[in-house]
């Protein structure tokens, strides 16, 4: 729709002019909670069995325990985070793992051109491997200098934060290394497949 | 690529006050599709220099009303939607929908059952849409509701929901959590392990589970249905994080 629709009597609130206006896509709106949003019971697992592999097109699969995990080179990251149920939320603080750092672990198979992040529960969500890289995207376990809450994605959870929020897998156990992409679990059911908020790519053909 | 979900224009037909403070607002809708229940429309306000505010709303009527739907407004204090919904909005204004969204917190009758929905508040909206779903294509699927209100005039749909309890065989279970009325028969605490398990008892483990709610009651719900044998992948939930709406 080219021209707006003006909504009678509606003014909105707006945020303060120029502290944070232009950090928040659009459509979304400024919150100071962290909301919760997932499709089903909390899974909760025991962190003797947790593992965290990198599979699919490498040449040799890696794999992590949790105490290995926790040895790896971390970060600390704070980061914009927007759903797309609307919230965004500044400045996030977050330690864990880049991607990068994982992906030294293997040798990329020339092939591989996506990576689906699968998680505890059976949560899949697809990116193509150039969102993957390039300091775009972490394994988290902590959140504001504590230990990622299960409700929010822990013992360890993938962040995405340039794309919405369902990208950055809770419970994540691995990366999987594909050539063709596949859709993700809300890919599938009326998601976008990419996912960039500042462009609104919120559901299927936007 | 699947058809893109574009805005159109919807209309305020009617406002029921449910509650005090909840509202619901029938809007009609030019390029009305059958939802399935459980799914929401974004709403999208513009103000006059431009501006806009997007929201989701869950639908509380069933796919079977054509030519609208219903929304359910409990307008948030220093929100930013809600209260232009539930304050300004009169019967003939107009705003930008696009709708219905998403795939997996819905039911239909052809899902089969039994049927467990389990509300705190406002969350009992989707499973509104379910449950009449239910009644209006005749389903004999056994669904029970586990709905926790404040207090019973914090009932929303409270009439509905007696009416298809009567007539459709939707067995309704309500916990008062804050008062109650004298002589009140209900559930009288916050929804915790033992009262799912209570409720879900003829269902056990067959149970399909639908929980909608604030994230404490919906981590309380979801953790009870597995501990009363339902699979992980049969509990299915939606989330009510004060988000500022």
């Amino acid at each position: 729709m080219s021209e707006r629709f003006v909504t009678r009597g509606f003014v909105g609130k707006r945020q303060d002019a120029g502290t944070a206006a232009n950090r928040i896509p659009p459509g979304q709106h400024l919150v100071k909670d962290f909301p919760v949003l997932s499709a089903g019971p909390t899974p909760r697992t025991d962190l003797r069995r947790w593992s965290f592999r990198i599979e699919g097109l490498v040449k040799e699969p890696a794999q992590w325990t949790w105490d290995e995990f926790g040895k790896l080179p971390a970060q600390e990251f704070v980061k914009d985070i927007s759903c797309v149920t609307k919230w965004t939320k500044l400045d996030t603080r977050w330690r864990g793992v880049s991607a990068d750092v994982l992906l030294e672990h293997v040798e990329l198979d020339g092939r591989a051109r996506f990576v689906v992040a699968f998680s505890d529960g059976g949560y899949t969500t697809n990116l193509p491997l150039p969102d993957v890289i390039n300091g775009q995207a972490f394994v988290a376990y902590e959140y504001d200098g504590k230990p990622l809450a299960p409700e929010h994605g822990g013992p360890a959870r993938l962040v995405v934060p340039h794309l919405y929020f369902w990208k950055s897998a809770k419970w994540v156990r691995g990366l999987r290394l594909i050539e063709r992409d596949e859709p993700g679990f809300w890919e599938s059911l009326g998601y976008n497949n990419h996912g960039d908020p500042w462009k609104e790519e919120r559901y299927s053909g936007d | 690529m699947k058809r893109t979900l574009e805005w159109q224009i919807a209309t305020v037909k009617a406002i029921r006050q449910e509650t005090a403070n909840v509202k619901t607002l029938t809007l009609a809708l030019l390029k009305w599709v059958p939802h399935r229940p459980g799914q929401h429309y974004d709403i999208r306000l513009t103000a006059e220099d431009g501006y806009s505010a997007q929201r989701s709303y869950s639908i509380g009527s069933e796919p079977e009303r054509h030519g609208e739907i219903d929304i359910t407004v409990e307008p948030i204090r220093d929100g930013e939607v809600s209260p232009f919904l539930d304050d300004v909005v009169v019967v003939g204004d107009r705003f930008e929908v696009r709708g219905p969204i998403g795939g997996y917190f819905v039911w239909e009758a052809s899902d089969g059952g039994p049927l467990l929905l389990v509300a705190g508040g406002s969350g009992i909206v989707p499973l509104m849409a379910m449950a009449r779903h239910r009644a209006a294509v005749g389903a004999t699927v056994p669904a029970r509701l586990l709905y926790s209100s404040r207090s019973f005039d914090d009932i929303i749909y409270r009439a509905d929901l007696d009416a298809l309890a009567n007539r459709d065989g939707l067995q309704v279970f309500h916990t008062l959590t804050r008062s109650q009325p004298e002589g009140w028969q209900g559930f009288a605490r916050r929804i915790d392990d033992r009262m799912v398990a209570e409720v879900n008892k003829p269902f056990g483990p067959k149970a399909q589970v639908f929980i909608c709610g604030p994230t404490a009651l919906v981590e309380t719900a979801a953790d009870a249905a597995e501990a009363a044998g339902v699979a992980a992948e049969r509990i299915k939930t939606e989330r009510f994080g004060p988000t500022g709406a």
